[in-house]
């Protein structure tokens, strides 16, 4: 049987705004706990909250970079429930009027191939404490720093068709709010987190099969794995004359297992309601369009423009244009190397593995963009060459230099395009070589290819490196060849 | 001193009759006195108090009196006081001494007011009785085996036996015009969004609004010029300029339009209080003010409209009160949910947990429509009565209550005739109008009080009314048996 993975994501977003949602204490991530709580995050008895304004922005920002409609009249509604962590026992929330309404997002696949996903709509809310079960002796630890921390939850449809599609769209969000500078986007500090609907069909059916959510998947492998091994389970139990219920499921990463946290039955009646402490947020036309004004560029129009402006493969752009860091770092690259498709080479290649290798993001990299444009000049006036310029490379990411030029200075690693020093590396390993001398000049063209690299090898090795790899080939042609 | 109003303190503090010291002296001592029997304090800060006064003292001396400098008074344990204990009359905060003063509370210290503490309520505010508070009931200077009304009976109680000038309260359906009506004062409910709610513990969010309760609408124009105004920290109140209230009250009321809604004159009033309110209109006229009959067509629908959205607002803002942060928490919880059920279970008394059950049973999955909706749609029905009626009147007039103050015991094991106690009060807040209630004469022993509603944000017009009427009577200026 031909099954068919359907998948809603509902994606939490902490924004970056100073202070939170409804009090004026900081949303600073590490503090020591509880000490970023104020009377109001503690639901002190009286206390009421104030809307901080700039979440609205960021939400605004958010929608209309979806191409969503703006609620010009959205309300908070209070969603009840008892946890130690929701101090007010209530979480302030939005249901029937969310500030964003239907939006679209643009999802790019393996392929190339690219699909749109509806987002249903997002919503401003609060973030609760932390819960900390560990370190207390069979009680538990509350932590109330991160309680009233601005979250836009934003809900699709069930647009989804894969695990890969699900986090093709999952960083699509990624890439948009960090574009947007509304979050950092930090999925291991929680910045960013997840709830997958999953449900499956046969493959043609209209109707959708009964869903289960998996709650709080924080991170881009984990949701992957998560839908992975759900959609299976799903069908695993179809197949075996089982029926799939309606209910919340955990993703437990070390055993890859979903397992059942609550039932529908057992669900909360969250008992919404406008909230009386806080009024409608009127939203003005004008403030929509001032913020539309200070839209930046957003990934899918850098993508273009990098391919039309640069010349890149729609590839590399991809790649260069999924963190605006990425792209931004790209292009003060390019602007001092002279040269973009090297540029996004360098960027894409030895940048992105030497991050990787040492799991470092690219605000983190102990190379900026001007050292490795820098390098880059270097190679294209023939300075280093491509493989010295690996050396260059190692040297600027470990610190050891300032600049490029620096390095090679301080190494002794410039290219020597001397004509004279070269004709004598070349004469000394003609005279040293006898036997392949013959052996070369014995060869047909065809041949010859192959074993003027011996030569050459030779020679670069006697250089270690720096002899300008064209000069040394015309060279040896010549010489050979005598 | 027991009749002493604010006016008269003020004018003898700013001469130097009196020190602020003295006098707050004089009203800790009588309360030391006569609040055993009355019981209209949860907590006298004596210390405190003294301490203000002397400051209050020092700081006329330096030429530098607030509005209020030297005044004593009394909080309604509702609002926040910073390092004092704020009870809401409740077990479940018995333990909480506040660590931040209400916004009221600050500003009526800035004007140099001195807290002689912190007076009694009906848990939570949910009460038209004072029978409710975990500190016990409450009883009515004029005769103390009746009740002084609620929520605020306190601060009511407590002026009304000489042990303040004046004191705060909070009115969510008539809780502060129902205990001043039966109690023989003056106390004005703003409009919604004219006094800060911050720090004041809430009821429904949406209709509570702090008031003055004093002797006469002269004092409550001069505590409400401190107490109003725009708190960034509170997002329902509003920006609205604060009145010179004290300054306006010597208006000619002549072709003042006075609106009788009929349906508040309807059967179920008591007969003497018809009279007195009869009477208090009479002399309106004679003072060129005009009545006419007009109607509020939805009044019977306020009190189930009332009865449905205060306790849907209160069942979640209570939620608060869990046993894990502060106040009440039950002994050994076996687990999370042991914790939180014993806590609210023991924390909460009968009344409290009957409006926390029903306002739950109101937004519940299914029934959120046929209440919760259903009710807000009647509340706009009431607001647009009041609209249509202000387009024929400048103010509309009536009786507080249908009933002087009731036997302590008397109404307590019936709840709902309880609540049509209010029948009268509970629309004002429901619309967010300003309305206050003053002293028209006496049902028998008993004090009778008239209710003026006002325009959004037209206290000043109230006061001046009332200030006028009580320019030719006495009624505010009457003692009360227990009071000598």
């Amino acid at each position: 049987m031909q099954w068919e993975v359907v998948i809603g994501l509902e994606v939490h977003v902490q924004l970056t705004t100073k202070s939170k949602i409804f009090s004026g204490a900081s949303t600073a991530f590490g503090a020591a706990p509880n000490s970023q709580a104020c009377a109001v995050d503690l639901a002190l008895p009286g206390t009421l909250p104030v809307l901080n304004e700039q979440a609205v922005n960021d939400a605004i920002l958010f929608g209309l970079a979806i191409d969503a409609d703006i609620c010009r009249d959205s309300v908070f509604e209070r969603k009840n429930y008892f946890y130690p962590d929701l101090p007010k026992g209530y979480q302030t929330s939005q249901m029937d009027k969310p500030i964003v309404g239907h939006g679209v997002v643009e999802i790019r696949l393996e392929d190339g191939s690219t699909r749109n996903i509806r987002v249903h709509h997002a919503h401003l809310e609060e973030d609760a404490g932390k819960s900390l079960h560990e370190d207390f002796h069979g009680m538990s630890g509350i932590d109330l720093n991160r309680a009233g921390t601005p979250l836009i939850e934003i809900v699709s449809e069930p647009d989804l068709r894969s695990a890969e599609e699900a986090v093709a769209y999952l960083r699509k969000i990624h890439s948009i709010v960090t574009y947007l500078g509304i979050s950092d986007g930090d999925m291991s500090q929680g910045s960013m987190r997840c709830d997958a609907n999953v449900s499956v069909r046969l493959k043609g059916e209209e109707e959708y099969g009964t869903r289960a959510e998996i709650k709080n998947i924080n991170s881009f492998r984990f949701v992957e794995r998560a839908i992975k091994v759900e959609a299976q389970r799903q069908i695993d139990l179809i197949e075996d004359g089982g029926k799939v219920v309606q209910e919340t499921r955990l993703y437990d990463s070390d055993k890859n297992e979903t397992r059942s946290m609550r039932s529908k039955e057992e669900a909360n009646d969250y008992r919404y309601f406008p909230c009386p402490d806080l009024l409608p947020v009127h939203i003005e036309q004008s403030l929509i369009d001032s913020l539309q004004k200070q839209m930046p560029e957003l990934p899918d129009a850098k993508r273009q423009r990098f391919e039309t402006e640069y010349g890149l493969s729609t590839y590399d752009a991809s790649l260069l244009t999924a963190e605006r860091s990425t792209a931004d770092f790209f292009e003060t690259c390019c602007k001092i190397a002279g040269d973009a498709k090297l540029a996004a080479n360098w960027v894409n290649g030895e940048l992105s593995a030497a991050l990787n290798r040492e799991g470092k993001a690219l605000k983190d990299s102990p190379l900026s963009a001007e050292q490795l444009g820098g390098l880059i000049v270097r190679i294209r006036d023939n300075s280093i060459s491509g493989k010295i310029a690996k050396q260059v490379f190692e040297a600027l990411w470990n610190g050891e230099g300032q600049s490029a030029d620096e390095v090679i200075e301080a190494k002794g690693l410039k290219q020597v395009s001397d004509t004279g020093a070269i004709e004598a590396m070349v004469d000394e390993v003609i005279a040293a070589n006898p036997a392949q001398v013959e052996q070369y000049r014995a060869a047909d063209d065809g041949k010859r290819k192959k074993l003027i690299g011996f030569f050459v090898g030779q020679i670069m090795k006697a250089s270690k490196g720096q002899a300008n790899p064209g000069m040394v080939n015309q060279l040896l042609n010549k010489k050979l060849s005598d | 001193m027991p009749s002493h109003t604010v006016a008269d303190l003020l004018r003898g503090l700013a001469a130097g009759d009196f020190s602020s010291e003295e006098i707050t002296q004089q009203y800790l001592d009588a309360i030391a006195d006569r609040d055993g029997q009355i019981n209209s304090f949860i907590t006298v800060t004596r210390e405190h108090a003294l301490e203000q006064a002397r400051a209050a003292d020092n700081a006329r001396q330096r030429g530098n009196a607030g509005a209020l400098c030297g005044l004593p008074i009394a909080h309604k344990d509702i609002f926040c006081t910073e390092g004092v204990r704020t009870s809401c009359a409740s077990k479940m905060l018995d333990n909480f001494i506040a660590p931040y003063s209400a916004t009221v509370v600050n500003n009526m210290a800035s004007a140099g007011a001195v807290m002689l503490g912190k007076t009694n309520l009906d848990e939570f505010a949910m009460g038209s009785s004072n029978e409710t508070s975990y500190y016990g009931t409450v009883r009515n200077p004029w005769n103390t085996d009746r009740v002084p009304g609620g929520s605020s009976g306190g601060s009511a109680a407590a002026i009304a036996a000489g042990l303040a000038p004046a004191a705060t309260g909070t009115d969510t359906g008539g809780s502060i015009r129902q205990p001043a009506a039966l109690c023989g004062l003056t106390g004005l409910k703003p409009t919604y969004g004219r006094v800060s709610r911050y720090g004041m513990i809430a009821f429904a969010s949406s209709l509570d609004q702090a008031g003055p309760m004093a002797r006469s609408a002269e004092d409550c124009a001069l505590l409400l010029q401190s107490m109003a105004g725009f708190d960034e920290r509170d997002s329902t109140s509003m920006d609205v300029r604060v009145d010179d209230y004290a300054g306006a009250l010597d208006q000619d009321l002549r072709g003042l339009k006075i609106g009788l809604p009929k349906e508040y004159f309807s059967a179920g009033l008591d007969p003497a209080i018809g009279d007195a309110v009869h009477a208090a209109l009479e002399e309106y006229r004679k003072m060129g003010a005009e009545t006419v009959e007009i109607s509020l067509p939805h009044t019977e629908l306020a009190v189930p409209c009332y009865y449905v959205i205060a306790p849907a607002e209160a069942s979640t803002n209570l939620s608060r009160f869990d046993g894990v942060r502060y106040g009440y928490r039950c002994e050994n919880p076996a687990d999370l949910d042991d914790l939180y059920t014993r806590s609210r279970e023991e924390g909460f008394g009968e009344e409290v947990k009957r409006r926390i059950l029903v306002g739950t049973y109101a937004l519940s999955a299914g029934f959120y429509d046929a209440y919760y909706r259903k009710a807000q749609q009647v509340r706009r029905l009431i607001k647009q009565d009041f609209t249509d009626a202000f387009k024929q009147v400048d103010i509309i007039a009536g009786p507080t209550t249908p009933n002087p103050a009731f036997g302590i015991g008397e109404k307590v094991s019936d709840p709902v005739t309880m609540y049509l106690e209010d029948i009268y009060t509970i629309a004002v807040n429901l619309a967010g109008l300003p309305a206050l209630s003053m002293p028209v004469g006496f049902a028998g022993e008993l004090p009778a009080g008239m209710q003026l509603i006002g325009r959004d944000f037209d206290e000043g017009r109230l006061l001046a009314a009332a200030h006028q009427y009580q320019q030719r009577s006495d009624w505010h200026l009457r003692t009360a048996p227990e009071c000598a």
